[in-house]
């Protein structure tokens, strides 16, 4: 309402108070994401300090020895490969068959909206539910025994839902103008998906399974009743075989072996968060050349 | 069917059996009427223009004719169309059907290949593997589509990265790949510049020697130039059918033609 001449683009008392809440807020924002940042940074720094002193060349290369009091983590370190290699071979193929059905065929109705509910909340079991399904189908119904085998399937079971859901998060990011480009050219569903779906969608699958290995090779509830072993000086020879588990080692030694040295425990979780970070690493690595690859 | 349609005295052949017969074509989006009541046909050979504010049932009239309802939620088709004598929505291998028929939509849609992948996909969808050939077909449907001479450098480049007026360029050469007896254009010079939509209509007026094309128009004047004939269409309702020479020489059967073509509303 004011009639005299003002300077243009003067500032209000209301101009001034929009600054100051933008500034709050930025800063507030950015203090949470350090908030964030400080635990990764101090759990990385505490197992450096205090476990990198165990690391050694040995220490990857032979098994435990005294009562796991001393000697190395191969076991373990090979028996998690083994539980994540099996795991995966059971777990990709169903995950991905079913993510491309329920993105690319299944109609929108009532029951697909169920399946996709239901593979929701099967994300959110907690895993010693897992555990005991694993006990109960794969160890005793079954028969494999406690096993690499009743362990992994107890793993890709876990992660199945991990996989269809970000499997089909990479299918929905293919626009579907292209399908239906190529629809209407006269493709079928399976020709439009072979050839501009999954090359488009394939590097975010791969991302996606990448990051399962990582989450899969730290769990450890559903491992011990169904195939992990306490202690075991030998590597596995089969899928039918018990093996000891990085996860599971870590348990045990820092619970069930008190004459283990102090920086016994750190050194395997050391080890332990260097596979989880370095497939992480690699995933983002793949992110990143995807991005630089887009095609639209 | 043969001799109910009457000689217009177009260009287009109108002693032979229509391509395409529509008879009492309704559209439906949920309860919203997109179409009502449609009867139209399209001849051999000649460019059906089709002109009519926004909303006036253009773009599902040409969804339908490729049996698009199937993958578009909501859209309900009613009525009969015959393509080349046959019930399309009896035609059991409806991939063959579509694969007859180019579409060609407002903005363009370069899938995420080369540009010589965009227009080989079509002719490896049928069967053709031989390198040769698909060099031969596609530098052919490139040329038609005035597209070739400015990248035939970069075929190896993804369509994406062209501009805008080449990637139509690009759907439409995509398009004849599908060597198609049918051609749908919907609007498609929107994103393309006055000198190439005058090059790509001249290849129209060329290629009506061997296919149908039905044109959407909103240039009245676009309809002008290249329809043999051209349907009003306005608000879901067929206002009429004539040759494009009459209607634009004033002689209409609805007054709305006329208002529209003036420039009146719309």
């Amino acid at each position: 309402m004011t009639t005299a001449p003002m300077e243009l683009f003067a500032g209000t008392p209301r101009n001034a108070r929009d600054h100051r809440v933008e500034w709050l807020v930025r800063t507030l924002l950015g203090m949470m994401t350090a908030l964030l940042i400080v635990p990764v940074v101090i759990v990385l720094a505490l197992l450096v300090v205090r476990g990198g002193s165990a690391i050694s060349w040995e220490f990857l290369t032979t098994p435990p020895v005294d009562g796991m009091t001393a000697g190395g983590i191969l076991p373990a370190l090979v028996g998690t490969v083994w539980l994540v290699a099996v795991a995966l071979v059971a777990s990709v193929p169903v995950g991905v068959a079913a993510a491309v059905y329920l993105s690319e065929y299944a109609p929108d109705n009532w029951l697909t909206r169920s399946i996709n509910l239901a593979i929701i909340n099967l994300a959110g079991v907690p895993s010693i539910v897992h555990a005991l399904f694993g006990v109960g189908a794969f160890v005793l119904f079954f028969r494999f025994g406690t096993s690499i085998l009743a362990a992994s399937l107890t793993l890709a079971v876990m992660t199945l839902p991990v996989v269809i859901v970000s499997t089909r998060e990479s299918l929905q990011a293919v626009p579907r103008a292209f399908r239906e480009a190529c629809w209407n050219m006269g493709a079928t569903r399976w020709q439009t998906i072979r050839r501009i779906v999954l090359p488009n969608a394939v590097s975010g699958i791969l991302t996606g399974i990448i990051l399962e290995v990582s989450r899969t090779s730290g769990e450890t509830a559903p491992i011990m009743f169904t195939g992990a072993a306490f202690f075991l000086p030998f590597l596995p020879q089969g899928v039918l075989d018990q093996t000891m588990a990085m996860s599971l080692h870590l348990f045990v030694i820092a619970t069930q072996v008190p004459d283990a040295p102090d920086a016994l425990p750190f050194g395997v979780a050391l080890v332990l968060i260097s596979m989880v970070l370095a497939m992480n690493a690699l995933s983002i690595g793949f992110r990143i050349y995807v991005r630089g690859r887009k095609k639209w | 069917m043969v001799a109910g349609i009457a000689p217009n005295g177009a260009e287009a052949s109108a002693d032979a059996p229509p391509k395409v017969v529509v008879q009492n074509l309704t559209i439906r989006y949920g309860s919203h009427v997109a179409l009502h009541g449609l009867d139209l046909s399209v001849r051999r050979n000649e460019i059906l223009g089709i002109i009519g504010p926004a909303g006036s049932g253009k773009t599902s009239f040409l969804r339908a004719l490729n049996r698009m309802d199937e993958f578009i939620p909501e859209m309900e088709v009613e009525g009969r169309i015959t393509f080349d004598g046959r019930d399309i929505r009896r035609v059991r291998n409806v991939y063959a059907l579509r694969s007859r028929i180019g579409v060609v939509f407002p903005l363009p849609v370069g899938l995420p290949l080369t540009v010589y992948e965009n227009v080989a996909l079509a002719p490896r969808l049928r069967g053709v593997r031989k390198g040769s050939e698909l060099d031969e077909i596609v530098e052919r449907c490139l040329r038609r589509a005035a597209l070739w001479e400015e990248v035939k450098d970069r075929l190896d480049s993804l369509g994406s990265l062209l501009s805008g007026g080449q990637q139509q360029r690009l759907t439409i050469a995509r398009a004849l790949s599908q060597e198609p007896d049918l051609l749908l254009l919907d609007e498609f010079s929107i994103a393309v510049d006055p000198v190439t939509t005058m090059r790509i209509e001249d290849v129209l007026k060329e290629l009506k020697h061997e296919m149908s094309i039905v044109l959407v128009t909103n240039l009245v004047q676009q309809a002008r130039r290249l329809a043999d004939r051209t349907a009003f269409f306005l608000t879901g309702e067929h206002v009429e059918t004539s040759d494009t020479a009459r209607i634009f020489s004033g002689i209409v059967k609805d007054p709305r033609t006329h208002d529209y073509i003036e420039g009146r509303f719309g």
